[in-house]
């Protein structure tokens, strides 16, 4: 039984279908990577998840056990980390952990103990008692984590937990994403950044207008979508690129030819593997910042 | 480039309905309210006082006075309660201390009899008049008193007349038989001339001899205290509940209360823990206010401590529910703050927080009826004001219970739209 499997959900509001038969399965100790741009769906489908968007049609099954949305029962050993700073900014991290510790059903040692573990994990043990709201964006980022795993989930939503974080703070999160996979908490973890995927995620389901239209490693999509073909990307000094896919790496000579005989002065020339920008273009026809 | 400024500015304000609503609507609600209140929609005067009258006198006289007294258009006259005996001195003063009037007139025996003292001393004295006053109303018993001094000279003139040679007769070396004899014969044809012709005269006042009575605040250390604090205490009740009732929309705002969502906790038990919060915070504040307000201003709190208990939990209750209803109708924390303004302002001010409902029009005085914080201040006022037994609290607790409940189940429906998406 995966630890989660979405079953051809559909939802619409207004009209506007924003989830469209979408179906896919979150493997048990893997890091599922939810990958669209801004406005794919990906935030609708984790509430439709976490059982606070009711879908039209479709079943998300956790375990293999249907749960229904508004059945937090069904959903007792999984945890969501909003997009949202969702948290009370006047209270401390270790009062913000107390209140929501609490309304996971936690008390006393346990409580303590979970709290304790918590800020550790998050790296602010030494800020526990100091009010969130004069911490940074990346503190607050780690705060919203560690509300989202004090009661010890063995399956974690995190919907876009980088957006507005400075680099050091991005790579304090990845830290501790890589912990929990040690740990063998399996993951969904929705961005628009492919670099984060790349990095952190075994699997990837990519999002556009409402639907999948990918799913596998990076390597079986681009596979499946581009096949054996390189990029060659040509920077030039006037700041323009130019890149083009290719199978004969020795097409490099062409460009860099044809470049000279137009009076283009070039800065730079590399050979890339495909990335997943290459494979979200391919896939949609579109970039994935567009 | 002021005049983009200007447009911005405008533009800004015709899509936000909550500074249009605190803009314009607020203002129009209260100038109507205070010009119906204190304007009686285009009378000329304020709205009677009503004055209840026991006859103790029984006699022509009395009977004129009382019939001068009906012709006063500042006055209503109530002879007897609604379906009861015409009053006596116990009944009336009994019937303002219920809180059912605010003055009452006791017209003595012996006053068809007795004549105006011209000076003090006077051996032939006239019996007082008694003005039993609640005086929680201020005005009224001062607006009787100066009418009744005129009316018993306007609608007894010939006792003015008789006492006045009388006074005569001893300070101004004594009259001849012949100018007492003159002087009766004027009197029957005045009296004479005045039944054909029955207009009132202006005359002076003080002549009369009125006591006055206060009924409720006799005893008291600080009289007026326990009424305001009632009043105010209520509207500051309203206020902090829906100030505190909007932390529901900051929390939906945030993504928190979708997060709370998430865990354990039910709308319902979200709904039921924000109700008791609430409850505790006024509870707490009209604690310290009444603590302050025996400390400061002599207030007997701890003389009233049960049936201050029994109202405090009982309001502070219905506040928190009816803080909570506010914050479910509206969809922002902005949309709270125009609609609460406008709300906790205009029920306070018709439910008698911000000047006593007996100063008001019969109808508004009717319209409080229908709020809950008039039943609030009702209660208190009975517990401070008219030192009411324990058992008076009965129907202003029923009513605020029952609207409390009223208040959480609405909010309860309303909120439904946070439940599922």
């Amino acid at each position: 039984m995966h630890p989660i499997t979405i079953e051809s959900v559909v939802k619409s509001f207004g009209g506007r279908r924003v989830l469209d038969a979408i179906s896919f399965e979150l493997r048990d100790r893997e890091v599922l990577g939810l990958l669209g741009p801004n406005g794919a769906g990906k935030s609708t489908l984790v509430r439709t998840i976490m059982g606070r968007v009711l879908p039209d049609s479709g079943d998300v099954r956790i375990h293999g056990n249907l749960a229904p949305a508004g059945d937090n029962a069904a959903r007792a050993g999984v945890g969501v980390v909003p997009q949202e700073i969702a948290l009370y900014p006047l209270l401390s991290p270790r009062e913000n952990l107390v209140v929501f510790g609490r309304y996971y059903g936690l008390s006393g040692a346990t409580l303590n103990s979970a709290i304790d573990e918590a800020l550790e994990w998050a790296g602010l043990s030494d800020r526990a008692n100091e009010p969130s709201k004069t911490f940074s964006g990346g503190m607050k980022r780690r705060l919203n984590m560690a509300a989202g795993v004090l009661h010890k989930p063995r399956v974690l939503l995190l919907d876009e937990p980088t957006v507005g974080v400075d680099p050091q703070s991005r790579e304090r999160i990845y830290t501790m994403i890589e912990q929990l996979r040690v740990n063998g908490v399996s993951l969904i973890y929705t961005t628009h950044y492919m670099e984060e995927v790349e990095r952190l995620c075994d699997r990837i389901v990519i999002i556009d207008h409402g639907r999948v239209v990918g799913t596998g490693t990076k390597d079986e999509l681009v596979r499946a979508t581009i096949g054996s073909q390189r990029e060659i990307v040509v920077d030039f000094a006037d700041g323009t690129r130019e890149t083009r896919l290719t199978d004969d790496p020795g097409e490099m000579l062409h460009v860099l030819s044809a470049a000279e005989a137009r009076g283009a002065v070039v800065r730079d020339v590399r050979l890339k593997s495909p990335s997943l920008e290459n494979v979200f273009l391919h896939l949609t026809g579109r970039e994935l910042r567009e | 480039m002021i005049f983009s400024i200007v447009r911005a500015g405008w533009m800004n304000l015709r899509r936000d309905r909550a500074a249009m609503m605190l803009s314009f609507i607020v203002p129009i609600v209260f100038f109507s309210i205070f010009a119906t209140v204190f304007g009686s929609r285009g009378d000329s005067g304020t709205s009677k006082i009503k004055l209840a009258v026991a006859d103790e006198d029984h006699s022509e006289r009395s009977k004129e006075l009382i019939d001068g007294l009906k012709s006063e258009t500042a006055l209503t006259i109530v002879e007897a309660p609604k379906d009861g005996a015409k009053f006596t001195a116990a009944s009336a003063e009994e019937y303002v201390r219920a809180g059912n009037i605010a003055v009452a007139l006791v017209v003595p025996k012996g006053f068809g009899e007795s004549k105006i003292s011209f000076y003090s001393g006077a051996k032939d004295k006239s019996p007082a008049f008694r003005l039993f006053a609640d005086t929680s109303d201020p005005i009224a018993p001062r607006v009787v008193s100066g009418l009744l001094q005129k009316v018993v000279m306007t609608a007894a003139p010939e006792l003015m007349m008789s006492s006045g040679i009388d006074a005569m007769d001893r300070f101004g070396g004594g009259l001849t038989d012949e100018q007492k004899a003159t002087l009766n014969g004027n009197m029957a044809s005045f009296h004479k001339q005045r039944a054909a012709n029955p207009t009132v005269s202006s005359a002076g006042d003080g002549l009369v001899p009125i006591e006055v009575s206060d009924v409720l605040g006799k005893t008291k250390k600080n009289p007026l205290v326990a009424f305001y604090a009632a009043g105010i205490g209520v509207m500051f009740l309203l206020f902090t509940a829906s100030n505190a009732g909007g932390a529901l929309l900051e929390e939906s705002e945030s993504g928190t209360l979708d997060r709370i969502l998430t865990t354990r906790v039910t709308l319902t038990t979200l709904l039921l823990g924000k109700l008791v919060y609430l409850w505790t915070l006024g509870l707490v504040q009209l604690v310290v206010m009444f603590v302050w307000g025996a400390i400061a201003f002599k207030l007997e709190l701890l003389k009233h401590l049960g049936g201050f208990a029994i109202m405090a939990l009982a309001t502070s209750l219905t506040t928190a529910a009816f803080g909570l209803l506010l914050a479910s109708v509206s969809r922002t924390r902005a949309q709270l703050g125009a609609i609460s303004t406008l709300t906790v302002l205009t029920i306070s001010a018709i439910g008698g927080s911000m000047f006593p409902r007996f100063l008001m029009p019969a109808s508004f005085q009717k319209a409080g009826l229908v709020l809950f914080n008039s039943w609030a201040i009702d209660g208190f006022t009975n517990v401070f004001w008219r030192e009411a037994p324990l058992s008076s609290l009965v129907t202003p607790v029923a009513v605020l219970i029952g609207c409390a409940l009223l208040f959480f189940v609405s909010a309860r429906q309303l909120t439904r739209r946070w439940e599922l998406a």
